[in-house]
């Protein structure tokens, strides 16, 4: 007491400032503590408020537009728009400045609502009504407005809204359970204890009286650590004071379970909950398209001031001369001819840059965020991702990754209620061999006895029907089952008891589910009262045992035993365990038998545990009391001691038999992991649960085969032998097999090298992760991710969540810098999600905390299959082709412009009209690139799932590495010379007729530069637009709406604006150019004659690059064609290509 | 292109709505509300299924592509190159740099040099030029395609505003007024107008017969009669309409005057109007006149010695220039252009050419790929 007086008195003089006091004193109910004790200190803490969303409704416009001109593109677009404000250049700032406006305008619309989305899904959780006592009455108040020292009342089922210090509870002896699956995934129900002074508090008028303060550490993100101390005030009497620690501390995102009502006070609240600080910071996530577009981009910013700068240079180097710069035709104005040299040559530089400046296409941007926004309705719209059960669809919370979808090199994928439906459920027991399958069919009728058994195997002997009594007995005995109180079970009407069902709570759902598994076998577990177990056999009648020692379960050895007296005096040791450890320990009983069943059932992924059990005789139990009674006496290593005597005791067994429980797995999960691991995509399960547990499912969702050696990497193994030694061998082992992998790599499909898996744990990753100080030989990181990247599966369990996304990181960081995917259900799974590249959220029954901070929701795991397979590869090929395709028709466009700067004495003079320059990108040619990168399927979505491998065509950014991007530009600069020089060569020095025109006198005129540049252009838009159509393979009417609507439109529009003398402009050059165009014969010639050049090299490398090295989805869609061609619609439904499906183009 | 229309109508209509949600189990306690169905439609739209075409380039369907290009391209290529090698034309470089040139005393000749400098060029026509003749004016190295040229001018001036007329555009500077006046027409294309008088004669024994040259019918008709108007106001006299202006600097004389008739004097003078529209390149041409066939019997010039009388007036040798007169016949595509029927004779042969090498190709690879991939 005088300690921690000592310590608020030093905390209070010396820091000043909050944040640097290391401790928190909370004054419970907002009481003030007795005079003379301690000077109440109000202190300030957050209010109970979570916030998600980035912005507020003030502060939206400045921080979205800083966020916005951050991005380098925009700032880029800014600043050209400036220049064109400032300086005379050729283009006016409307050219620029409108196309930003609706950048600007599109991407905080799309922003904000996605912000509003946010908002809303705090509110719901920052809204939602909360009771708390206020001066001895129950008040309901929203859970934003809950301060620390409130007291809270929270019911069954509901989740607490803060991090409370557990006062009371409605349960006498001041427990109640909780499950953190919303914190840490794990399902389980754990014990929790109120502070002792306090329990006896039961209702409002109680807790109100309290008089206490509450001292403890500042927040901190460990969800196992806790420190703290509580007063309390009698009186006028010294406090009494009591140490807190982490059972007493009830954390927000967990649920009370079995419990019908609890009092805590609050003490951490909001942002500074530890669920709230194992939360990642949102990191504005970036698409690996998304990077390489920025490197293309910097790429043309280079190319752009390169062409700016060769034409300033070249322009002063042909103006040296009087007569060119100055000819008498061409005066400059009088303050022209004042400027500085370099000022106009630095102008000449910008105003170059401005007319280049296309080059880097505003509308590119916009046209990204468009297709992103639309396009990932098609996700959200898909029914096929549809899940009737919950009634959930896919959801997107953010459309920026799309695409990296399609790109996917690793899944991180959390286990319970992600792959597993987190329901566990008996599914058959083995005793002495013979297997025993409740309420299974047999010959088509379900065996109407309530016992229900299927015995497989011929029937047992007369022994074998005491040893099955035996084993029903000891799994009805051997657990530390509670059941749940209910009012109307007294035990007073014993015959109605036994067809009632009972609810029964544990730690381990697997002893639950066992109980109530042998409840369907005949024997009913009833109540554990007064130290005796009743249990209900067969013939309806009670057997009472009497409970007398309980080694309870730990994970080192692995399993629990009981000693119980029954009826009749004989004394019975039962322990039930993993079979490793209870294998060993057993001197008889048909060992061979089970051990075969149970490495049947454990490579089903079922979870096994053996059974066997010993007798023990009067003087043997006493001799075990005694050694429990001096271990459990030891004031030292007690739990050592306790642990060596259970090991002593734990021996001589007789094997009764196994039993197997399934954590049901989701449905086709195992289905989707092959589909990802032949996709190419390596499949890692993070998960809090325990080694053994998390390696039956990993057997069951196939992601370990019957054949895959396993590697493990765990404490145990560590204790063993240091990491170090580990590690090497590990990696030694890798290694000797990676010759022969080599070879195989690519298929993954190999079904005679081997595969490794990998299983390590938290702790080893811990010591892997640590960074060292000896320094003496190489990182264990690099051993870890090589021995990583030879697996072809890993498994890490006991994760906590910040090490989930600590394995993220580390894997996402590592050299080749792979793409990731995390995907969980639970609050323990966000701080993955959010490192992740992509984040996944399974919409389940573990709350919407996952869900609500990924990039995606998905109703269940199977659906990630059609996310990745489908959808991510539609989006990828789609925006690659949007990405290129932009590049290409904006130097289709630029790079004439360039050209003619050398024929027009480099002045900066535009080769195509200002609504042109405008119009280009906004309407010409927007549209059908918008909806080819909306609709576009280059093979069916069928296809595609059928066959995962073809996801691998587009790994790795396939599409947009640099020799696509080389081949694309250089397009765009092949097809510039060809229309600028071909437009050259028809117009030059030459006189083009125009015929037929209502006219007396036929005439004959000249084309002036107008003409020119329409002709130019008039090829461009074809060109660009047929393009684009030649790489559409999926043709629907709005394609076809779209593409030839867009060449319409340029027709109509160059009509109509040349048409008329529009009044509203200061000049009318456009005026009747375009018609003057279209009636003379050479120009439709030369136009279809420069078309028609410009695409024949695409044609053609298209052509043969399909014949000769034809890529997977190219012999697919030839396949698929063939097949459609003999039959109107694809059948097969096998893989088409499972042999030739050989690295084609690696 | 492969047609192959894959009809993948959905199957059936809409399944029924309202698939229900099991009365959710309310996890957490928190306000149940109406759970509703957020179930996508089904349509082909959203599920992506729209009907479609779905082509594939491939050897087999691009080939008769390219033979038909190649066969309807060379066909047109040899017309149009036939047509182009029957165009008559001439050309003459009265610039006069070289001494021996009868220009070469013009050489240096200023605007406003009264009477003007005149030279006179004989030639011979070697063929005679059959159907109507066209005659041009050429420059070289003359950049009316220069930024700062281009834009200054006033389309509202010339199109007959009275307030632009007084108050000619910014753009026109430095040729926007002089002596406080406003230039009529303003800017430096116009300033710069060519006003070199060619005159052709034909010399038959000693004699020179002056042949007609038809100066109207040489500018587009929408900008004779749309683009380009003269000033309105009370009466057509031109003179009193163009009041208040002055004439550009390097006139010899006010656009009212530039020609006698009222319908081609003033911003509607043809030449005038040709000038205005300036050439994509340095190097250009501009009708000058008209030759019309007189008739049938006759070409509409003979072959035999001509002379063409220049009234020097514009100089072009500050800047290097070249000064070209240009007599030319024209066909139905235009003058003579070599380009197009190369061009077009040259891309039929190449797609021609690479007809036979897919064909090649097709046939030896084309078979694999499709005989491998297609198991049963």
């Amino acid at each position: 007491m005088d300690c921690s007086l000592l310590r608020t008195l030093v905390s209070r003089y010396c820091a000043g400032e909050e944040n640097w006091v290391d401790s928190r004193t909370i004054y419970v109910g907002h009481r003030e503590p007795p005079p003379g004790a301690e000077a109440y200190i109000p202190q300030r803490f957050p209010d109970n408020r979570v916030v998600s969303s980035k912005y507020t409704f003030w502060n939206f416009v400045p921080k979205n537009l800083f966020e916005q001109f951050r991005r380098i593109a925009n700032f880029y677009f800014l600043i050209i728009f400036l220049v064109q404000l400032i300086i005379d250049t050729p283009t006016s700032p409307v050219t620029s400045g409108l196309p930003l406006l609706f950048v600007i305008t599109v991407t905080a619309i799309k922003q904000g609502y996605e912000d509003w989305l946010r908002h809303k899904a705090d509110n719901a959780i920052n809204h939602c009504p909360v009771h708390f006592i206020q001066h001895g009455k129950l008040v309901r108040k929203q859970s934003q407005k809950l301060r620390v020292g409130d007291i809270v009342m929270v019911k069954e089922n509901e989740t607490f809204p803060c991090d409370l210090i557990f006062l009371s509870s409605s349960r006498g002896d001041g427990t109640c359970f909780v499950t953190t699956t919303g914190l840490d995934g794990e399902s389980s129900q754990k014990t929790y204890y109120a502070v002792q002074d306090t329990k006896a508090f039961h209702n409002e008028q109680e807790i109100d009286a309290l008089h206490a303060t509450i001292e403890c550490e500042q927040p901190q993100p460990d969800l196992y650590k806790f420190v703290g101390r509580i007063n309390v005030y009698h009186d006028r009497n010294e406090p009494i004071a009591r140490p807190l620690g982490s059972e007493n501390l009830l954390l927000r995102g967990a649920t009370l379970k079995n419990t019908e009502k609890i009092f805590g006070v609050a003490i951490y609240t909001g942002m500074e909950t530890k669920m709230a600080l194992n939360y990642q910071s949102k990191s504005q996530k970036r698409s690996a398209v998304e990077k390489s577009m920025n490197v293309f981009l910097v790429v043309y910013l280079g190319i752009l001031v390169s062409k700016a700068v060769i034409n300033t240079v070249l322009k002063y180097a042909w103006q040296s001369d009087p007569f060119r710069d100055e000819p008498w035709y061409n005066q400059k104005t009088e303050p022209e001819k004042k400027r500085n040299l370099f000022l106009q040559a630095f102008t000449d530089f910008l105003a170059f840059m401005v007319l280049f400046n296309y080059i880097i296409p505003v509308s590119m941007y916009v046209t990204v965020e468009m297709q992103k926004f639309l396009g990932s309705y098609f996700l959200a719209w898909d029914e096929e991702m549809f899940d009737e059960g919950t009634g959930e669809g896919p959801l997107v919370n953010t459309s920026d990754l799309n695409e990296e979808l399609g790109q996917i090199e690793y899944v991180f994928t959390d286990k319970t209620g992600t792959l597993t439906e987190n329901n566990m459920e008996f599914v058959e027991c083995c005793i002495e061999g013979h297997v025993y399958v409740p309420h299974v069919i047999c010959n088509g009728q379900i065996l109407h006895d309530c016992t229900g058994i299927d015995m497989i195997d011929s029937s047992p002997g007369s022994n074998g029907k005491e040893r099955e009594e035996l084993f029903f007995r000891a799994l009805c005995l051997c657990h530390t089952v509670q059941v749940k109180d209910d009012d109307s079970v007294d035990g007073l009407e014993k015959d109605e008891v036994p067809r009632k069902p009972c609810v029964y709570i544990s730690s381990s759902p697997d002893e639950v589910a066992l109980v109530e598994g042998i409840q369907r076998l005949g024997y009913t577990f009833l109540r554990l009262k007064e130290n005796y177990m009743e249990i209900l056999n067969r013939e309806n009648n009670i057997e009472k045992f009497e409970l007398l020692e309980v080694f309870s379960f730990d994970s080192v050895r692995r399993r629990m035993s009981v000693i119980v007296r029954s009826p009749t005096g004989d004394i019975f040791l039962f322990c039930k365990g993993a079979d490793s450890s209870i294998f060993p320990r057993v001197k008889e009983g048909k060992i061979d038998q089970v051990r075969s069943r149970v490495q049947r059932n454990a490579v089903e992924g079922l979870r096994t545990l053996c059974v066997a059990y010993k007798k023990l005789s009067a003087e043997e139990y006493s001799n075990v009391q005694e050694l429990l009674q001096g271990a459990k006496l030891a004031l030292q290593e007690r739990d050592k001691k306790l642990a060596e005597v259970y090991e002593q005791i734990e021996t001589d067994f007789i094997l009764l038999g196994a039993t197997a429980v399934e954590d049901r797995l989701q449905e086709k999960a195992a289905d989707t992991i092959e589909a990802l691991q032949k996709a190419g995509i390596k499949v890692w399960v993070l998960t809090g649960d325990k080694m053994e547990t998390a390696a039956a499912t990993c057997y069951a969702c196939k992601l370990f085969r019957r054949n895959t050696q396993i590697l493990e990497l765990t404490t145990k193994k560590i204790e063993e032998q240091s990491l170090h030694d580990v590690l090497f061998d590990l990696n030694k082992t890798v290694i000797r097999q990676n010759g022969s992998l080599t070879r195989d790599t690519f298929s993954g499909l190999s079904a005679d090298t081997q595969d490794y898996g990998l299983i390590i744990d938290g702790a080893a990753l811990s010591l892997i992760m640590k960074p060292r100080y000896d320094g003496s030989s190489g990182n264990y990181r690099e051993i870890f991710l090589n021995i990583c990247r030879n697996c072809t599966a890993v498994l890490c369990c006991r994760m906590a969540p910040l090490q989930k996304a600590q394995i993220v990181k580390l894997i996402k960081l590592s050299k080749e810098r792979p793409i990731t995917l995390a995907i969980g259900d639970g609050a323990n799974d966000v701080s993955m999600i959010l490192e992740a590249h992509v984040g996944i959220g399974v919409i389940g029954k573990e709350g919407r905390q996952a869900a609500r901070n990924s990039d995606y929701a998905i109703p269940k795991f199977k659906h990630l299959k059609k996310m990745l397979l489908v959808h991510g590869h539609f989006y990828y090929i789609r925006i690659s082709e949007l990405v290129q395709y932009f590049f290409y028709k904006n130097v289709c466009f630029i790079f004439p412009q360039f050209l003619y700067q050398f024929f027009c004495g480099f002045s900066q003079q535009t080769l195509y009209d200002t609504a042109y320059l405008t119009l280009y990108n906004i309407s010409f040619t927007s549209l059908p690139i918008l909806l080819y990168s909306l609709m576009e399927q280059h093979v069916s979505p069928e296809t595609l799932k059928r066959e995962p491998s073809l996801y691998r065509d587009v790994a790795k950014n396939a599409l947009l590495r640099w020799h696509a991007f080389i081949y694309w530009t250089f397009l765009g600069v092949f097809d510039a010379v060809v229309f600028f020089f071909g437009a050259y060569f028809l117009l030059n020095n030459t006189v083009v007729t125009s015929n037929g025109q209502l006219m007396t006198t036929s005439t004959h005129m000249i084309f002036g530069n107008w003409t020119f540049g329409t002709v130019v252009f008039t090829v461009l838009v074809f060109t660009v637009t047929f393009k684009l159509a030649i790489d559409t393979h999926y043709w629907t009417w709005i394609n076809h709406f779209v593409i030839w609507g867009s060449l319409v439109f340029y027709i109509v529009f160059s009509l109509l604006w040349g048409g008329i003398t529009w009044p509203f402009l200061n000049y009318q050059r456009m005026y009747y150019v375009f018609m003057q165009m279209l009636s003379s014969g050479p120009a439709w010639l030369g136009i279809i004659l420069l078309i028609t050049v410009s695409l024949l090299p695409d044609v053609l490398k298209k052509v043969l690059c399909r014949e000769l090295w034809p890529t997977a989805t190219e012999r697919i869609q030839k396949s698929m064609r063939h097949k459609t061609g003999q039959n109107a619609l694809p059948s097969c439904d096998g893989p088409l290509l499972e042999g030739n499906l050989s690295p084609s183009e690696p | 292109m492969a047609v192959n229309y894959s009809a993948k109508e959905e199957a059936d209509g809409h399944p029924s709505g309202g698939v229900g949600v099991p009365g959710g189990g309310a996890v957490g306690g928190g306000g149940g509300g109406a759970v509703k169905t957020r179930k996508p439609d089904n349509t082909a739209f959203k599920q992506q299924r729209l009907p479609a075409w779905q082509p594939i380039l491939t050897a087999g369907t691009v080939l008769p592509a390219f033979f038909i290009i190649g066969l309807i391209f060379i066909p047109i290529g040899i017309g149009i190159f036939v047509t182009s090698n029957n165009i008559r034309e001439y050309e003459i470089d009265y610039t006069g740099t070289e001494p021996s040139s009868p220009c070469n005393k013009c050489l240096n000749v200023s605007w406003d040099s009264t009477p003007p400098c005149t030279c006179t060029i004989n030639f011979t026509l070697e063929h005679a030029f059959e159907s109507n003749v066209f005659m041009y004016y050429g420059l070289s190295n003359f950049y009316q395609n220069h930024r700062r040229y281009v834009k200054s001018r006033d389309d509202s001036q010339l199109n007959g505003d009275n307030s632009s007329l007084l108050n000619p555009s910014k753009e026109c500077e430095p040729y926007r007024t002089n002596e406080d006046k406003p230039i009529a027409p303003c800017g430096a294309i116009a300033n710069s107008m060519f006003n070199d008088t060619l005159e052709l004669y034909r010399i038959d024994n000693d004699t020179r017969t002056p042949i007609t040259l038809i100066k109207k019918g040489i500018a587009w008709w929408t900008d004779k009669n749309v683009k380009f108007r003269n000033p309105t106001g009370d009466g057509n006299n031109l003179t009193a309409l163009f009041q208040g202006t002055t004439k550009p600097v390097n006139w010899p004389k006010p656009v009212y005057m530039l020609d006698s008739e009222p319908d081609n004097n003033g911003f509607i003078n043809e030449d005038f109007i040709v000038w205005m529209r300036t050439a994509a390149l340095p190097t250009f041409r501009k009708l000058y006149r008209l030759i019309e066939r007189k008739n049938n019997f006759q070409p509409t010039l003979q072959a035999g010695k001509y002379s063409l009388d220049i009234a020097y007036n514009y100089p072009v040798h500050s800047f290097d220039g070249r000064k070209r007169m240009i007599l030319s016949t024209i066909s139905w595509m235009g003058g003579k252009n070599p380009f197009l029927g190369i061009a077009y004779i040259t891309v039929g042969s190449i797609c021609f050419f690479l007809g036979v090498v897919l064909l090649f190709i097709h046939h030896k690879y084309g078979n694999r790929n499709t005989s491998a991939d297609i198991p049963n």
